[in-house]
C-alpha cells in the first residue's frame, strides 16, 4: 500500500522535472548571452562614461571620453583609414569575386583544382597571411627586388613604409585572403539559377555578356547583400592583420578602430577611452546591421 | 540547377574568348598561390641565399634548418625556444573549446527546433547578435571576470572565451539544420515515451553528422586563427600559436632571419590548411551556409 502510494506521488514529479529539461539544458546558454554578450556590452558602455584608465574606476564623467575620443587625432586617422580601407576593400573583394565566380561558372576545366586555390587564404590565419604579405611587400627583397632584377633598374615599391600608401597594403593583403569567400558565394549563386531563363533570353538574341548583366547578376541580390555585410563585418573587425602587416605604422598611418582600441586599453592605460572607441564601433556595426535585418525580416514577411 | 552548357562556346569568336578566359584564371591562379609558393621557397632557403636571390628564385640548395629553428629555438619575444610549444598551447585550447561548443550548440539547436517554448524564438534571435558584435566590445569586462575567476592568463580562460563567443554560431549552424529534420519523427518518439536524451541520442545525432562536420572545422579554424582574444588573455608560456608567430616576426632584436619566419607561418597555417585540404568540400559548405539558399 505504502510503496503504490509512493509511486503515485514520485511519477507527476518526475514529469514536472522532464517538463523542464529543455529549458534546463538551453539556460546556461542564455545565462551567457546574457552576461557574456548583453552584460558585458552594458559595462562597456558605463565604462565608456567614466574616468577609468589603468583600472576601472566608476566615477560618472559624462561625455567626456567621447569628447577626448573625438578631438583625438589619432581616432580620426583610424576612422578615415577604416573607411578607405574598407571601401576598397568591399569593393574589390566584390568585384574579384563576381569576375572570378563568372569565369568559373564557363565550364572550366579543373575547376575544382582552381576553387581551391582561390579559396585556401580562407583557412589560413590573418596573420599568417600578414607575415607572407610582409615578406612580399618589403622594401629592399620583396617584389621591389624581384622587378628590379628584371630589368627595371627604377622601379620602386615601398608602399609598406610610406605613410601615404601603407594602408594600400593592407587592402591587398586582405582583398587575396577574402575574395576567394565572395567567389564561393557567388558560384553558389550562380549555380541555384534555373537554366530555362537564360536559354530563353539566348533564344531572343542576347548575348552572354547582356544575360549575365541583366539577368543573372540582378537575381543574386540577395547574395550580393549577404557578401556585402559579411564584409563590412570583417572590415570593422580587422585586427590580425593590421597588427602583422604594418602593426599601424608607420607611425600610426594605419592604425584602425580595432588596433586603436586595443592600443588604448591595453597598452596606453585609458580604459575609458578604449571603451568610448569600442562602443562607436558597435555603433558602426549595428549602423549597417539594422537595416539589413530590417529589409530581410520585411522581406521574407512578404514572400 | 542550371546546365553549364548553354552558356558555351558556339563560334570562333567564342573559341578565342574562351582562351582568354584560361589566360586570365592562369593569371589569377598565380597571384593567388604566390605567398604560399613564396613562403614555401623561403623556408628552405639559406640566409645567404635570401640576400643574393629573388622571391621566386629556385633555392640554390634545400636546407630544412630554418624548420628546425622555428620549431625549437628561435626567439618569441623573450623566450627563445621556437613556436612549438605555442602550437601545442593552441592545440590545448582548440581541442576542448571545438568540442564543448560544438557539443552545446547541438543540444541548443535540439531544444530551440524541437522543444520550442515560449519566448524560445525571441532568445534564438538575441543570441544572434553575439555572432556580429565586434569582440572589442566585449574585452575589458572579459579581462576583468577572467581575472575575478583566476583564469588570467590561463589555457582554461582561453577556452572559457572561445566557448561563449563561437556559441552563437554553432547554435546557429545546428539550429538550421535541425529545422530541416522532420519533427514527426520527434512527436512519434514522445508518444512511445522516449525521453528529451533518448531522443537527441538516438534520432536527432545519428542524423547530424554532416551539420558536425562543418560546426567542427568552422570552430576549429576560427579558434585556431583567432589572435585577439590570444593576445590580450594569454601572457607568456600560454599564448597560442598566432601570438607567438606575431612575436617572433615582429622581435627588433638581432638580424631578421626570414627564413625562419617563413618556416614559422607555415607551422602555424599547417593544421588549417590540412583540415581544409581534407574536407574542403564540407569547409566551403560551413562558410556559405545560411548566405546561400536554394
Amino acid at each position: 500500500m505504502q510503496v503504490v502510494t509512493a509511486k503515485v506521488k514520485k511519477k507527476p514529479l518526475l514529469d514536472l522535472v522532464a517538463d523542464q529539461i529543455p529549458k534546463l539544458v538551453l539556460s546556461p546558454t542564455i545565462l551567457m548571452t546574457v552576461v557574456f554578450i548583453y552584460g558585458y556590452v552594458i559595462w562597456t558602455g558605463v565604462l565608456s562614461f567614466t574616468k577609468s584608465s589603468f583600472l576601472p574606476n566608476y566615477k560618472f564623467a559624462g561625455t567626456l571620453q567621447y569628447e577626448k575620443l573625438f578631438e583625438n587625432d589619432r581616432w580620426g586617422v583610424a576612422v578615415d583609414n577604416l573607411f578607405v580601407f574598407g571601401g576598397l576593400f568591399i569593393l574589390i573583394c566584390l568585384a574579384l569575386g563576381i569576375f572570378i565566380a563568372i569565369l568559373l561558372d564557363q565550364r572550366i576545366r579543373a575547376e575544382g583544382a582552381i576553387r581551391t586555390v582561390f579559396l585556401y587564404p580562407m583557412a589560413l590565419s590573418f596573420i599568417v597571411t600578414g607575415t607572407a604579405w610582409k615578406w612580399i611587400l618589403n622594401p629592399s627583397l620583396g617584389l621591389e627586388r624581384l622587378v628590379k632584377d628584371m630589368g627595371f633598374e627604377n622601379f620602386t615599391f615601398d608602399w609598406l613604409v610610406n605613410t601615404d600608401m601603407a594602408i594600400y597594403t593592407l587592402v591587398i593583403a586582405a582583398v587575396w585572403q577574402s575574395s576567394g569567400f565572395v567567389m564561393a558565394l557567388f558560384l553558389a549563386g550562380l549555380r541555384s539559377i534555373d537554366s530555362s531563363i537564360i536559354k530563353a533570353a539566348q533564344i531572343d538574341g542576347a548575348s552572354l555578356p547582356k544575360i549575365y548583366l541583366r539577368i543573372i547578376l540582378p537575381s543574386l541580390r540577395p547574395v550580393f547583400f549577404s557578401a556585402f555585410i559579411i564584409l563590412c563585418h570583417i572590415a570593422i573587425k580587422s585586427f590580425d592583420l593590421v597588427k602583422a602587416l604594418t602593426n599601424g605604422g608607420p607611425g600610426y598611418s594605419t592604425d584602425l578602430p580595432a588596433t586603436f582600441m586595443y592600443a588604448f586599453s591595453f597598452t596606453r592605460g585609458q580604459i575609458g577611452l578604449g571603451s568610448a572607441s569600442a562602443m562607436m564601433m558597435l555603433a558602426g556595426v549595428l549602423a549597417i546591421l539594422i537595416p539589413y535585418l530590417y529589409s530581410e525580416l520585411r522581406g521574407t514577411r512578404n514572400a | 540547377m542550371h546546365d553549364n552548357t548553354v552558356l558555351g562556346p558556339q563560334t570562333s569568336s567564342a573559341k578565342l574568348g574562351r582562351v582568354f578566359i584560361y589566360a586570365i584564371l592562369a593569371f589569377l591562379v598565380l597571384f593567388y598561390l604566390m605567398p604560399l609558393v613564396v613562403m614555401l621557397l623561403t623556408s628552405v632557403k639559406s640566409m645567404a641565399d635570401i640576400r643574393t636571390g629573388t622571391l621566386i628564385s629556385w633555392p640554390k640548395e634545400f636546407v630544412f634548418d630554418a624548420w628546425g629553428k622555428a620549431w625549437s629555438s628561435a626567439c618569441t619575444g623573450v623566450a627563445c625556444e621556437g613556436v612549438s610549444g605555442y602550437f601545442f598551447n593552441s592545440i590545448k585550447i582548440v581541442l576542448p573549446a571545438v568540442l564543448i561548443s560544438t557539443f552545446l550548440g547541438a543540444l541548443n539547436g535540439y531544444v530551440l527546433t524541437k522543444w520550442k517554448f515560449k519566448g524560445s524564438d525571441l532568445f534564438f534571435g538575441l543570441l544572434l547578435f553575439g555572432c556580429f558584435i565586434p569582440f572589442q566590445v566585449v574585452l575589458l569586462p572579459m579581462a576583468q571576470t577572467l581575472g575575478w575567476l583566476g583564469l588570467a592568463n590561463t589555457t582554461a580562460g582561453l577556452v572559457l572565451v572561445h566557448v561563449v563567443y563561437g556559441m552563437a554560431f554553432t547554435t546557429l549552424f545546428f539550429r538550421n539544420f535541425y529545422v530541416s529534420v522532420p519533427s514527426e519523427l520527434v512527436s512519434a518518439a514522445k508518444i512511445d515515451g522516449a525521453g528529451f536524451f533518448t531522443i537527441f541520442w538516438r534520432i536527432l545525432l545519428p542524423v547530424s553528422t554532416p551539420i558536425i562536420v562543418v560546426c567542427v572545422i568552422w570552430q576549429f579554424t576560427q579558434i585556431w586563427n583567432d589572435f585577439l582574444f590570444g593576445v590580450v588573455y594569454a601572457a607568456g608560456d600560454t599564448q597560442p600559436i598566432t601570438v607567438a608567430l606575431n612575436n617572433l616576426v615582429n622581435t627588433s632584436t638581432g638580424v631578421k632571419e626570414y627564413n625562419v619566419e617563413m618556416s614559422a607561418a607555415i607551422i602555424a597555417a599547417l593544421p588549417t590548411l590540412l583540415v581544409y585540404v581534407l574536407a574542403g568540400k564540407y569547409f566551403v559548405r560551413g562558410l556559405t551556409a545560411g548566405s546561400v539558399k536554394g
